[in-house]
């Protein structure tokens, strides 16, 4: 199943709207890494919104697209978490290093990418 | 008090059966939460079996004593798991994940049996009780 990358202004919104396969993430994981590449994106939002769960291999996967996104560039920030599924990940002993920032919802998200992105400039800038 | 035995072969069995659990789990009354950590614990289960046993099968019921639950059992003819210790201690893989399968599905659910002998394979229980 082929799920849409979308693109705003320079980052990337991934939005996941069914539950997905470990090969279907796998080649998500490659499709992204492939868009990243070729629009030059900043910063990449991964909505789990619709995910009513998220196991130990689902997690382990979100943790590793964004280690290698942010490796190519680009902030990633995992949005929409429902309130059962981080009650049960911490239930289940995650012990992976969390390094996935994330936001409430897609709004914060965004924002959060901004400022961050903002900042980044400023910095080069100065 | 329905009864199914369903296939744990592959990657899209692991899906099916979390979603036939999380139904049959609906329905017996849990909230949310318990549906969630229902789910997760099927799914690291399913995982389990078609990874490390070869696949299996799992079957899905509600139960009923004095109080009302659901109970899982997954069984596979795999190769078994030779440091049962180990493996439930959690952090622990023999392929690379996280370790976290047995020792979080047990986290998740009120009782959890497992029973594994080297070269016959693996028999995992799990319930959880409606409060």
């Amino acid at each position: 199943m082929e799920i849409p990358i979308l693109k705003i202004e320079d980052f990337l919104i991934v939005s996941f709207q069914t539950e997905l396969s470990d090969d279907e993430i796998d080649k998500l994981r490659e499709d992204i890494l492939d868009k990243i590449k070729e629009t030059n994106a900043r910063g990449l939002i991964i909505d789990i919104t619709a995910l009513k769960i998220v196991d130990s291999f689902m997690a382990r996967s979100l943790s590793s697209i964004a280690t290698t996104a942010t490796l190519l560039g680009a902030k990633t920030v995992v949005v929409g978490m429902q309130p059962a599924v981080a009650l049960t990940l911490v239930e289940l002993g995650l012990r992976i290093k969390w390094n996935i920032q994330t936001a409430l919802n897609l709004e914060r998200g965004i924002n959060l990418l901004r400022e961050a992105l903002k900042s980044e400039k400023d910095v080069v800038y100065e | 008090m329905s009864e199914d035995k369903l296939p744990v072969k592959n990657e899209s069995d692991i899906i099916s059966v979390r979603s036939f659990g999380r139904n049959l789990a609906a329905n017996a009354g849990f909230g949310i939460v318990d549906q969630c950590r229902i789910t997760t614990a099927i799914s690291e289960l399913a995982r389990n079996a078609v990874v490390h046993g070869g696949g299996g099968s799992v079957t899905i019921k509600t139960i009923q004593n004095d109080k009302k639950g659901i109970e899982i059992i997954f069984r596979d003819e795999g190769p078994g798991i030779v440091n049962l210790e180990l493996a439930l201690k959690g952090g622990y893989s023999t392929v690379g994940g996280l370790g976290i399968g047995l020792s979080g599905a047990k986290r998740l659910m009120d009782e959890f049996q497992i029973t594994s002998s080297a070269g016959k394979g693996t028999t995992v229980i799990i319930r959880k009780w409606l409060k």
